[in-house]
């Protein structure tokens, strides 16, 4: 645990609450009223938003100013998530800096997804620093007020670090090493990639636990069957259960789209119900884009209040 | 390939244009190439190198009043397996070499992020989201290489971030 708490969400976290976060994705617009509009559907029912940084390597707008809009426009604390893959370590850190000023209390360090699989693939990938570089920086901004090569900062700026995980990554071992490593650096929470399987969670949940790390459980609610399809087909490392695949199938040919939305909440409500009963997570990461609605309808589903 | 480069200039211009073939046992080496080529190129206006990337620009730094052709699209500097009929990429040449620590296994340039403290969650299975989970993640092989030599503690090790400096090109070594 931190020795300070300097956001809303650490706070949450700390004090045992079993928090909730959510997910924003900046698109590829100069307009920010979308963002806002999703940010003010999760406020209130989740402690902060992730916003993500060119997710799936697809260049979208940065996630630091919509970390910052949603913070002033919905008061809703932002997870600034930052990947190192289109920026090296100069502008990284003149980021950060920019993010202390913008009143921004959470980072999540990512490597991010390669280039080759986004939508511009023949651009250069970066990767100056790995996401373990990245929280190193971030260690060093926050605790010794200095940048990689040591160079003091005026007024170093105070973030929380979180850290992903796949946490059904197969094999486990060396990601477990590698975020045992991490912890070891100073991580503040971790966040687990979407996990479908109870088991799974509940199985890297007891493979951490002697880690001490307050851990949320990432969720990702299936929008849709071609949806589903590409998950299965292409994420290869995802295992969604066969059950909840028939489940969503059977959904959809009986009562359409809105079956199948009710069928996510069904099997997420009781999800979480069963990892906040059954574990020790510190909480669920909801990422359920272009849908967000869903989120308070799966807390409520599983039978717990959103914030208080 | 002299054959080639013969039918070809026939095939397109039948002009009658002399070539000839020669084989350089190191074409980056300076003193090697002035040596073997000197005695042949006096007649001919242009040389087709058939050599990498750095062969091409030993000749064309050698015989300046030539023109110098690649014939070659440089890839990148591997190893050949012929068993397979293949190449592996296996060096970028970085200047810091860890592969003591990585069980001889570079990461630097057969992980698609040169990712230092790996795996990252592209990998799947033991193969990479590069290229469509079809190459090896680098960071799993590293990390079985470990376990099997029972030397996973530098698998743990924490690699800071590099200096660039030490790949920072064009690279010189050497004289003085």
């Amino acid at each position: 645990m931190p020795k300070q708490v300097y956001s809303e969400l650490m706070k949450s976290i700390v004090e045992g609450k079993f928090t909730f976060t959510g997910e924003i994705e900046p698109v590829k617009t100069t307009d920010l009223h979308e963002v806002i509009e999703t940010a003010k559907t999760l406020n209130g029912h989740v402690v902060a938003a992730n916003i993500t940084d060119n997710p799936t390597a697809f260049a979208y707008m940065n996630s630091l100013i919509p970390s910052y809009v949603i913070q002033r426009e919905v008061g809703l604390e932002a997870v600034y998530q930052m990947v190192t893959r289109d920026r090296n370590r100069l502008a990284l850190t003149s980021d950060l800096l920019a993010a202390g000023y913008l009143g921004i209390k959470n980072v999540l360090a990512l490597s991010g997804d390669h280039t080759t699989v986004g939508d511009n693939p023949g651009a250069k990938p970066v990767f100056d620093l790995d996401s373990t570089g990245l929280l190193y920086l971030i260690r060093k901004m926050v605790d010794e007020g200095v940048d990689l090569a040591g160079n003091k900062i005026d007024n170093p700026p105070k973030f929380h670090v979180g850290v992903a995980a796949a946490l059904g990554a197969d094999p486990i071992e060396p990601e477990l090493l590698k975020i045992e490593r991490k912890v070891k650096i100073g991580v503040d929470y971790i966040q687990t990639q979407a996990a479908y399987d109870v088991d799974v969670a509940k199985r890297f949940l007891k493979l951490t636990k002697h880690l001490d790390v307050p851990t949320l459980i990432g969720i990702a609610p299936l929008k849709s069957i071609p949806m589903l399809d590409w998950m299965v087909k292409f994420v290869p490392g995802i295992v969604i259960p066969k059950d909840f695949q028939d489940r969503l199938r059977k959904a959809k040919e009986k009562g359409g789209k809105e079956a199948i939305f009710q069928e996510n909440v069904e099997f997420f409500g009781e999800f979480v119900k069963e990892i906040k009963a059954t574990t020790h997570a510190a909480g669920i990461h909801i990422m359920a884009i272009g849908f967000e609605w869903i989120v308070p309808k799966i807390i409520e589903r599983a039978g717990l209040k959103a914030i208080g | 390939m002299k054959i080639l480069v013969e039918m070809a200039i026939k095939l397109k211009q039948n002009r009658g244009i002399k070539t000839k073939a020669a084989t350089v046992l190191r074409q980056c080496d300076r003193q090697i190439a002035v040596t073997s080529l000197r005695p042949i190129v006096e007649e001919y206006a242009a040389i087709l190198s058939l050599a990498c990337g750095v062969g091409v620009q030993t000749i064309a730094q050698s015989f300046e009043n030539k023109l110098v052709i690649p014939a070659n699209n440089t890839k990148f500097i591997g190893m050949q397996d012929r068993e397979l009929g293949k190449f592996y990429e296996l060096c970028s040449a970085c200047g810091e070499c860890i592969l003591f620590e990585t069980g001889g296994i570079c990461p630097i340039t057969r992980c698609g992020k040169s990712l230092l403290n790996g795996p990252c969650g592209g990998q799947a299975l033991g193969k990479c989201e590069v290229g469509g989970w079809k190459k090896d993640c680098a960071w799993v092989l590293i990390y079985n290489r470990l376990k099997e030599k029972n030397m996973l503690h530098y698998f743990m090790r924490f690699q800071e971030p590099r200096d660039f400096r030490m790949r920072q090109g064009p690279r010189e070594m050497g004289g003085e």
